[in-house]
């Protein structure tokens, strides 16, 4: 359908890179290294994703050469020429889809990827194990890329499950700690349980349409009957499945237990896998097949609302924790979780637009973060902050930039992307107020955390306190930028850009005039009252301690799912492993049944055994009885 | 012809008898010796039957060298007679195996009786005409694979026979 | 060597001979006559061939013999060493004194 042969091949190019930067890397990495202090590997890695980056911008710019097709959708599926697999009626080609949505998902991927890229290189530079992490930051960039650009279903998930594996290989980044081993496997384990719905989904969606390309499932979602509340027909079960996938990935309820634990990888890991793109993995697909979710109420409310419950848990939980990491660890819930209700209520775009505000402004929060943990000499606890605002300047101007990004200040990237999924949601009361109250709640947790680190007075003590500085140019110039984003991004339409690939028409949001301003007092709120309990009054925080102190505990507790997850494996996994499928199946079942055949093989031989008498001459007279008998049956007329 | 019904008939009955000695005889030598005798006169009718060649060779491998070697072996072990008095359960074993071949005979005979089988005419049996048989690529494979059987059966006799290995 | 009648004498002679055989196999003690009697057995089987060889005119029956005869040969050489060696362990050729395959 194209005569353009770059667009042909520019894809390709993108994802073929970084994977090239990986395969180098790994082979060649410790010879290029050579030296304790060396650099070249690391830029190598950057300068895979910054050409990348480029190219991305060049192929949507010719995206938007072609000419538009039905509601103004653009989009191009590029071809290696061969199937992956091909069995009768089934086949998975290895092709991409590249349209607006994909587009804008691979800027982001590869923007973000080459700043956080840049600021590895500051970051790790001390670290002896430098180059394997610059191998796993290309291979993730590689497979997150084979995920947003994946033309058919089986593409996309191995692309899921690739980022999944990178995400294990980084957070278990300092293996010799055991909480970061443990952590590392606690997220693959928790993800590939959500993955089991992901691949069930995938067959139910094979069933119903036949086809697993994208571009097919689209088209004929329409023509599905719409199912509604509470009735299961295959579009729903299929959409539900794959949402428990996305669960697993976006850590939203009940799968989001891994995501806080996963702050113990290095930084930059955290801002790229863990706010910036492999996290929005789930909100992507689930707008992807927008057009099949949108025939099932049911699987729409089930997003809306898990969304909406986990924006909520996550901002209380956030309110409470004394790691710095941790705070923008249950952040990234929440805004997940308002990721999710936007695709919900029906505006995939709106999603879309949040996870690409949301790219900006966490990536920067994060970056900022280990800024600073790397002016503390690697102290996380907030609690031995302060102060820092006048030690590191461009750290803290760039970090109240994201701040106010987050809270939904005007004009900064986050009040358009939120108000919009507000405004989607007047339609449903309860969401929308769930929205504006976490919203409060949001600003109020996120300058706690501001006032905490870069106010006050300094209470890490004498020897951290000599040791504040700066960080580097390599470090501050991503932070710089990112900044930059967050205040400008907003400008920038998505949701009009990619509503045409869902197919349903222009998505038409109502726009009332009480809501940014209802939105940006509750941010105003938040924010004064962190003001009040932090900086100018603190003793007003013992008071409403006391008096909260039940709904504190929970909030420090997390609500106790850890506990109940941990003990749901310990006493019925492992004991009903044990008990009833080592000792009852395995030894009674199976070996009994070897063992008996046995027994009853040697009890048949010993009855047979008085034949054998040991007389030559017996044994030839049976011979010669058999013969007789032999031939008395064949003589008979 | 008549000479040839005579001679049939006399070399028949010479065979049957030293075959039921070969049976009946307690001293294994005695069996031997009439044992050859009975080779001789099948060699006899085998000839009469119209093959000399198979006639000359029963004689020479058959009487010549089997009987020989068994001779050998008798006199090697020093065989002596045969002791007497069998027990019960060789007097059963007796009675069955009677048993049995004289349902074998009947049935046997049974066949021949419906079927009486006679000579074709054209018959040449000479030796020429059995080598070129043997020789021809049907059984070509078979006569060389005797030769390999019987280098085997050489080397097996002379291991299984040794004092030390 | 035309009579007719040859053919059929010729088999029921195998025949009987074949019998006297197998009764020999059973009713001897001794090894060696046992094997005699088996040699007996071959021997009927070899006439019963001419015969039939002779009915239908081929030779192909003849070739057989000589087969026959030729592992005849192998088969007595082999088992006479057998003998040998069994007598050389149990000093006895009695049949039934050899059962240690008894069970």
């Amino acid at each position: 359908m194209l005569d353009d042969p770059l667009l042909k091949i520019l894809p390709f190019a993108i994802l073929l890179l970084p994977l090239g930067g990986f395969v180098v890397l790994a082979l060649f990495g410790d010879w290029i290294k050579r030296d304790k202090e060396e650099t070249g590997a690391a830029w190598l890695a950057c300068a895979t994703v910054i050409i990348s980056f480029g190219l991305a911008a060049w192929t949507t710019v010719r995206l938007y050469g072609l000419v538009a097709g039905e509601g103004g959708l653009r989009f191009f599926q590029p071809y290696l020429g061969y199937e992956w697999m091909e069995a009768g009626g089934f086949s998975v080609p290895y092709s991409l889809l590249v349209d607006p949505l994909s587009c804008v998902m691979m800027l982001v991927v590869t923007g973000v990827g080459s700043l956080i890229h840049v600021y590895s290189v500051g970051y790790m530079a001390h670290d002896e194990d430098r180059v394997p992490y610059f191998s796993y930051l290309n291979l993730f960039t590689f497979f997150m890329l084979l995920l947003v650009l994946g033309g058919n279903l089986p593409l996309m998930f191995v692309g899921w499950e690739g980022v999944g594996l990178c995400s294990y290989l980084l957070i278990g980044f300092w293996y010799r700690k055991d909480s970061a081993a443990a952590a590392g496997l606690k997220a693959f384990i928790v993800n590939r349980i959500g993955d089991a719905g992901l691949i069930l989904g995938m067959i139910f969606v094979f069933h119903a349409f036949g086809s697993l390309d994208l571009v097919d499932i689209a088209d004929n979602a329409g023509s599905l009957a719409p199912e509604g509340l509470w009735e299961f027909g295959p579009a729903t079960i299929a959409a539900l499945l794959l949402f428990v996938g996305a669960t697993g990935k976006s850590a939203q309820i009940p799968l989001h237990v891994w995501l806080p634990d996963a702050m113990e990888g290095p930084t930059p890991v955290s801002a790229l896998i863990h706010a910036a793109t492999m996290v929005t993995a789930g909100v992507y697909m689930v707008a992807r097949l927008g057009p099949l979710y949108h025939v099932s109420e049911t699987a729409m409310m089930t997003v809306a609302v898990v969304g909406a419950v986990t924006a909520l848990m996550a901002a209380t939980i956030a309110l409470v924790q004394t790691d710095i990491k941790r705070v923008l660890a249950y952040s990234t819930v929440s805004q997940l979780g308002y990721m999710f209700l936007a695709c919900g209520v029906g505006a995939f775009g709106v999603g879309i637009f949040h996870l690409y505000t949301h790219a900006f402004f966490k990536a920067l929060l994060f970056l900022g973060s280990g800024s600073v943990i790397h002016a503390m000499s690697g102290e996380q606890d907030m609690q031995r902050m302060g102060g820092l605002r006048k030690r590191i300047p461009w750290t803290f101007w760039t970090f109240l930039a994201g701040t106010l990004a987050i809270a939904g200040i005007p004009f900064f990237a986050g009040f358009f992307s939120k108000d919009e999924i507000l405004a989607a949601a007047l339609g449903h009361p309860v969401l929308l107020g769930i929205g504006l109250f976490t919203a409060l709640l949001t600003a109020f947790y996120m300058a706690r955390l501001l006032f905490l680190t870069f106010f006050g007075d300094f209470r890490g003590g004498e020897e951290a306190e000599h040791h504040l500085h700066e960080s580097p140019w390599v470090m501050l110039v991503p932070l710089i930028l990112l900044a930059i984003g967050s205040a400008a991004g907003g400008f920038v339409k998505i949701p009009e850009i990619v509503q045409p690939v869902f197919r349903l028409g222009h998505g038409h949001i109502p726009h009332v005039a009480w809501l940014p301003v209802a939105a940006t007092l509750s941010a105003i709120a938040g924010i004064l009252g962190a003001y009040y309990l932090y900086l100018a009054m603190p003793e007003l925080r013992a008071g409403l301690a006391s008096t909260f102190r039940p709904a504190l505990r929970v909030f420090a507790a997390k609500y106790y799912w850890d506990d109940v997850y941990n003990g749901f494996v310990r006493r019925v996994v492992v004991r009903g492993s044990d008990l009833v499928l080592w000792q009852g199946v395995d030894n009674r079942v199976v070996d009994g049944a070897v063992n008996r055949t046995a027994t009853i093989t040697g009890a048949l031989a010993e009855m047979l055994r008085p034949l054998q008498t040991g007389f030559v001459r017996q044994y030839a007279l049976l011979i010669l009885a058999g013969a007789v008998a032999l031939l008395g049956y064949l003589l008979w007329p | 012809m008549m000479i040839d019904a005579v001679l049939f008939y006399v070399f028949a009955a010479i065979a049957v008898a030293s075959a039921v000695v070969v049976i009946g005889q307690r001293n294994p030598m005695y069996s031997a010796f009439a044992l050859v005798v009975t080779l001789c006169s099948v060699a006899v009718i085998f000839g009469l039957l119209g093959s000399p060649f198979i006639a000359v060779l029963q004689v020479i491998v058959y009487a010549g060298a089997i009987m020989v070697l068994f001779l050998f072996v008798l006199m090697l072990l020093n065989v002596k007679r045969e002791k007497d008095s069998p027990s019960r359960g060789q007097r059963t074993l007796s009675g069955v195996a009677l048993a049995l071949v004289t349902v074998l005979v009947l049935q046997a005979g049974a066949v021949l009786l419906r079927s009486r089988p006679t000579p074709a005419p054209d018959y040449d049996a000479s030796t020429f005409e059995m080598a070129k048989i043997l020789f021809s690529p049907h059984f070509l494979y078979a006569f060389e694979a005797t030769s390999i059987l019987i280098l085997a059966a050489l080397v097996g006799a002379v291991v299984l026979a040794k004092k030390e290995l | 060597m035309e009579n007719p009648a040859f053919v059929h004498h010729a088999v029921v002679l195998s025949l009987i001979l074949f019998a006297l055989g197998t009764l020999g196999v059973f009713l001897r003690r001794n090894v060696i006559t046992v094997l005699m009697c088996v040699e007996l057995m071959l021997n009927g089987v070899n006439l019963a061939f001419v015969a039939f060889s002779r009915a239908q005119g081929t030779l192909d029956g003849q070739v057989l013999v000589f087969f026959v005869m030729v592992v005849a040969a192998a088969e007595a050489a082999v088992g006479l060493a057998i003998v040998i060696a069994l007598h050389r362990h149990r000093d006895t050729l009695d049949l039934d004194a050899f059962n240690l395959m008894k069970g």
